[in-house]
């Protein structure tokens, strides 16, 4: 009975907060909260929010952000599928998406920061030699005002989202036997893919691309670190008003919440314009006949992307490592002299509480999200009905409502909600938030598993006399750990890189890998952040090691378990 | 730090006022200030949430030790909660204040001066008067040292307990600025010499494009410029020790504009980007990004070689006619439940042990608030300053110390800096 | 039991969205094999999973199934004591050979080791108990499905193209050993084929859909 309440569960748990919180940023928007003082409907804070300097710029830059980060990152990915051919680099460049995808924003941003700077590893690597530089050269690349290298940073880790959703949801077009038939009419390979599995493929990762956009206008942390200042982007800059000690200032920062939900929205409209566009114009490229020009230069095109991408956080990983050990280090040098384990042993005493709090929210997080998204499709299998009909379906879309508004917009009405509701366990909240994003992640990660599984296994447990529990917790849930294991790794991957919903909920007294390490960026001390830095992106990393290996070590003597079901 | 007050206070008044009234001030839990031994028992088993900007790990180290002795010697659990903003934690206690949260209030200590110290006094959200109820109070002798209870012009009246003093120090690498070492350098800026005023800056910055610059407004280092820069430039210096509605303001600054519309150009990224903090510059520093900086803490650059952060030809310096100084405080949030716990805590950061420790370049360097002359010979060796370090403060050039204008300049100063040099 | 143990199927008729799939009427005695046959998509794997109770509920389906005087259809599938043989043997991968017999036998029979190795045995598989069905030969994992469907003492068996994926020379001999096992065991079976040779060799009588 419980079991089938858990799709209404789900999506009260996660609608419930997001309308609450937007609806307690509307209030104020337009000046209503008693709380404050505000007692009547007025128009002032969005008069305030117009006069703030820079704000048509903030604006522009976070539509911005999110539209080229998200063509961009969409391009590589359908380039590299497209001209991937199973050589030695095309394995390799997808067994590094898992890692990639478990590197926390924040990391791969301090990442790329330390490997682009004017004083980064690139730079000291090719100079003098290369460049003549003595010294850095003084450029603007890092937080520059047009957010190219948010953009970049952005780039890095959504290229491995969104090649990942790919690769789940490609085993259901039969790629190959698609491009067998084109290229038996003479199209080139690449162009094969393109014309015969792209337009078939986009539908099903639509939906990530959404979030993808939604993430890309809204995001906090990344920005902080890489985003322009003179300034911000529009999320940092409300941020900063809803911090302001001038309480009046909550009015304009929820008209700048509001605003933001406006801007995300726009550019989900945008895009979606622009998918039209794509569709119209694209209608006649497909069938127009062209099947040889362009093939290789696509396939070098997507296959360097995704390389460049793959180096670029590897590459920014060492740097972070260098930097965490670097004694001085005077440019151009490309290696810091002396070597220390200085900054190691002075933040050793310092990481164990946040990285045990790190730890504790990931887990009383993801524990909770992977019984929520067990009991939702184990009612879906019991209720025999296919997850492709039905309105549960329909339903369980919801659960990309919390990736796809944006955090700043609903985070802070919660926050204003649940302080005028005199809540005060702030590491519990800390972890609700915490289940409003790690649950999708969770449950998309395993949906696809479960779903998956021959439905003839329960039929042949069933007609041997076991009851659906027993088929349950004898059959599905052995049969199914790996893949559990590893949701179970997203779903902490997840928790460990979230700032905003740590920071507001939180009220800035529940420290977390995360948020010390963005706490950091300011105080521009390389190698401590370095530190920080790699512990918050090892430790997801840990998550994953654990679900890829548990499952071997667990089945070392049953062979039809070992590889990644 | 980095917020500003940026509102007018006088648009919030009604608005408070009318929160007052909604949220009685109920002085929660409060000791007996006559009573220490009473104050130490009750504060035994006490966990303390202290806010304190977390944005620099040498002070972040300290905190940590602070916490450590705490727990040893009183039985108190100090939570450093790190503030990348000052005026985050004076907005969590204002939004408690409006909630009618007036005895749960989740800060217990509060790192604070100038405008935010203004800020919270103005708006009752503070517990006191307390600190001249802490026995280590009196080591820093009040009645000779003014400075350690006013703060920006203000009298502290006992709402803020001194805790360190700070004053704009600069510092350059001596091996690239003056040339002592030739093999690296040889485009001719060679043997300059560090410049010695304001005014001397921005022929420096002429001559040395892109190798200086300034924290980002509204940082507390970088609005610490603003001021020092409009100190040396302005005709009307008594202005500035007065609140800001009572003069012209654009009068005023209109010289500090000019002299910024000058500088920028020839700053770092050409004037269009800044640096985010104070710790910020010194990783530019290190990173040979920039030739010449400053911070608020004379003894960091000496620190900062010692980590590793900067090279061994760091050496320190003050501007001619002096810099701006001042001290920074702790303070008790009105709602505070373990105000016995805070209390001893901050009576312990007026202890000769930890104030000598704060000041141990290996430790942090921030100058002791103690006076020390007039401590017992044992205790006062404890405060010996390596004079020998090339890269520390000469200690009579802190003798030239510039007092802070009035908090509401900052404000005005940091709003007026926004509003001109934002998406420029 | 006094009622011998006969699958009797009345009237059923199966269809989706209006239209009618399958359509039998037949009665199946103690070790009596009744063949289904017909194109794919007809509906003869419908027609068992109507049977041991897995049909979605896009079906529309009417009539009865009763077995051993059972009615089956308001039953739940764990109960109706229906065993099932698939073209794949689907013997569990985190269980041994011997942990997929057991996972069948009923819960309290006595002697569960003595007869698993004896039933082993049996088919040649003498000490394959501890072995990871994984890696078992084809005709071997056919052998455990089969036993694994005997143990569980059901009171009918539904086989699913259950020779298909097996080559030409093992396929022979599996048949063999199926309708020799389950005609000894007096169990009435379903089977469905697309092979002419299955049918053959089960030897009971044949209906072909369309």
């Amino acid at each position: 009975m419980l079991l089938r309440l858990t799709p209404t569960l789900i999506v009260t748990l996660l609608v419930g907060p997001i309308l609450a919180g937007l609806a307690m940023a509307l209030l104020p928007a337009f000046g209503y909260l008693p709380a404050l003082g505000g007692e009547s409907l007025s128009l002032a804070p969005w008069r305030e929010l117009l006069a703030q300097p820079g704000l048509a710029r903030s604006t522009g830059l976070s539509l911005a952000v999110g539209l080229v980060t998200t063509a961009v990152s969409l391009a590589a990915v359908l380039l590299f599928l497209a001209g991937a051919a199973g050589t030695r680099l095309d394995r390799w460049l997808r067994r590094a998406v898992s890692p990639l995808l478990s590197l926390p924003h924040a990391a791969a941003a301090f990442g790329l920061a330390f490997l682009i700077a004017p004083s980064g590893l690139i730079a000291r690597l090719l100079s003098p030699g290369l460049t003549g530089w003595e010294r850095p050269p003084d450029l603007v690349i890092l937080q520059d005002p047009w957010g190219l290298s948010l953009m970049a940073g952005l780039i890095l880790k959504e290229i491995p989202f969104l090649l990942l959703m790919s690769l789940a949801a490609l085993p259901q077009l039969d790629a190959p036997r698609r491009v067998a038939m084109a290229r038996s009419l003479g199209y080139r390979p690449t162009i094969a893919w393109l014309k015969t599995v792209a337009p078939a493929l986009y539908p099903l990762i639509r939906l990530p691309v959404y979030a993808v956009i939604a993430f890309a206008t809204s995001v906090v942390d990344v920005a902080l670190i890489l985003g322009p200042t003179l300034p911000p982007t529009l999320a940092v800059a409300v941020l900063e008003w809803f911090n302001d000690p001038d309480l009046s200032m909550r009015f304009l920062a929820a008209a700048g919440a509001v605003l933001q939900l406006g801007v995300t929205l726009a550019a989900l409209a945008l895009w979606w314009a622009l998918e039209c566009l794509v569709r119209r114009l694209g209608k006649r490229w497909l069938v127009n006949g062209a099947r040889v020009r362009g093939d290789r230069l696509l396939r070098l095109a997507g296959r360097g992307i995704l390389l460049a991408n793959t180096l670029a956080a590897g590459l920014g990983l060492v740097g972070l490592a260098l930097a965490s050990l670097a004694g001085f280090w005077r440019f151009p040098a490309a290696l810091p002299d002396p070597f220390t384990l200085q900054h190691w042993q002075r933040a050793l005493p310092t990481l164990g509480g946040p990285v045990t709090t790190t730890l504790l929210i990931a887990v009383a997080a993801t524990l909770p999200a992977l019984v929520l998204a067990l009991a939702a499709l184990e009612n879906e299998q019991r209720g025999a009905r296919r997850p492709a009909q039905g309105r549960l379906r329909s339903a369980l879309t919801l659960l990309y409502l919390p990736l796809i508004v944006p955090q700043i917009a609903f985070l802070f009405g919660l926050v204003v909600l649940l302080e005028g509701l005199g809540l005060r366990a702030r590491l519990g909240l800390v972890i609700f938030a915490h289940l409003l994003f790690v649950l999708p992640y969770v449950f998309l990660s395993l949906a696809e598993a479960y779903r998956r599984l021959d439905p003839r296994w329960a039929r042949l447990a069933l007609s041997l006399g076991h009851s659906p529990a027993g088929v349950f917790w004898r059959v599905r849930l052995p049969m199914l750990l790996a893949p559990l294991l590893t949701a179970a790794a997203v779903g902490l991957a997840v928790s460990i890189g979230q700032y905003l919903p740590t920071l507001l909920p939180g009220a800035g007294r529940v420290a977390t890998v995360t948020t010390e390490a963005v706490a950091l960026a300011g105080g521009g001390n390389g190698r401590v952040i370095g530190v920080w830095a790699l512990v918050q992106a090892a430790l997801p990393l840990l998550g994953f090691i654990v679900a890829l290996g548990l499952p071997r070590l667990l089945w070392s003597n049953r062979r039809g378990l070992r590889g990644t079901p | 730090m980095r917020h500003p007050l940026s509102r007018p206070a006088a648009r919030l008044a009604p608005l408070l006022a009318g929160l007052a009234l909604a949220a009685p001030l109920a002085a929660s839990a409060a000791p007996d200030l006559d009573d220490w031994g009473a104050v130490r028992d009750a504060a035994r088993g006490q966990n303390v949430y202290w806010n304190a900007w977390g944005g620099d790990t040498r002070t972040n180290g300290y905190i940590a030790w602070v916490a450590q002795r705490m727990a040893e010697r009183h039985g108190v659990e100090v939570v450093h909660v790190k503030l990348d903003d000052t005026g985050t934690a004076v907005s969590r206690v204002v939004a408690e204040k409006a909630a009618g949260n007036v005895d749960e209030g989740s800060i217990d200590l509060i790192w604070i001066n100038g405008e935010n110290f203004a800020a919270m006094r103005e708006r009752e959200l503070l517990y006191g008067p307390f600190a001249e109820a802490l026995p280590n109070f009196a080591l820093t002798r009040p009645e000779a040292n003014p400075e350690v209870v006013t703060d920006f012009t203000l009298p502290t009246e006992g709402y803020e307990s001194p805790w360190g003093k700070a004053q704009i120090t600069f510092y350059y690498d001596s091996r690239e600025l003056r040339g002592d070492s030739d093999e690296l350098r040889g485009d001719g800026e060679g043997v300059a010499e560090p410049p010695g005023s304001i005014e001397a800056l921005l022929d420096w910055a002429r001559a040395h494009p892109g190798r200086f610059t300034y924290p980002r407004i509204p940082d507390f280092t970088g609005s610490t410029f603003l001021k020092q820069a409009l100190i040396a430039l302005t005709d009307r210096r008594e202005a500035l020790y007065a609140p800001v509605e009572e003069s012209d303001f654009a009068a005023v600054t209109a010289p500090l504009w000019e002299y910024l519309d000058a500088l920028h150009p020839h700053l770092w990224r050409d004037g269009r980007q800044f640096p985010d903090s104070g710790p910020a510059l010194r990783g530019l520093m290190g990173d040979g990004e920039l030739a010449l900086a400053f911070t608020f803490y004379p003894s960091e650059p000496a620190a900062a070689v010692a980590d590793f952060e900067l090279p061994e030809s760091t050496r320190s310096y003050v501007l001619d006619d002096g810099t701006l100084g001042n001290v920074h405080f702790v303070a008790i949030p009105f709602n505070s439940p373990h105000k016995a716990g805070a209390l001893v805590l901050a009576n312990f950061l007026l202890s000769p042990e930890a104030q000598a420790h704060k000041q141990d370049l290996t430790v942090w360097g921030d100058r002791t608030v103690l006076d020390v002359a007039h401590l017992d010979e044992a205790t006062r060796s404890l405060f010996a300053i390596d004079a020998e370090n090339p890269a520390m403060l000469a200690p009579e050039a802190l003798h030239k110390t510039l007092a802070e204008p009035h908090p509401s300049w900052m404000t005005a100063l940091q709003a007026a800096w926004q509003a001109r040099y934002t998406a420029r | 039991m006094n009622t011998p143990t006969v699958l009797r199927l009345e009237q059923v008729r199966i269809a989706l969205a209006g239209r009618l799939l399958v359509e039998v009427d037949a009665e199946i005695g103690p070790g009596e094999v009744l063949t289904l046959m017909g194109p794919s998509g007809v509906g003869k794997s419908t027609l068992l999973a109507f049977i041991a109770g897995f049909l979605d509920p896009a079906f529309a389906a009417g009539g009865r199934v009763s077995l051993a005087g059972r009615e089956l259809t308001t039953l739940p599938a764990e109960a109706r004591r229906v065993g099932l043989l698939f073209q794949d043997p689907l013997l569990f991968p985190h269980l041994s050979v011997a942990g997929n017999l057991r996972f069948g036998m009923p819960r309290r029979e006595a002697d569960k080791r003595a007869r698993i190795d004896q039933a082993l045995a049996e088919v040649g598989l003498a000490g394959f108990g501890e072995r990871d069905p994984a890696t078992l030969s084809g005709g071997q994992q056919a052998r455990v499905a089969l036993l694994r469907l005997l143990l569980s003492r059901p009171a009918a068996a539904l086989l699913d193209e259950p020779f298909s994926r097996l080559d030409r020379a093992l396929r022979g001999e599996t048949r063999r050993l199926v309708f020799a096992r389950l005609a000894e065991a007096g169990l009435p079976c379903l089977l469905v084929t697309h092979d002419h040779e299955d049918a053959e060799a089960a030897g009971g009588p044949v209906i072909i859909l369309e």
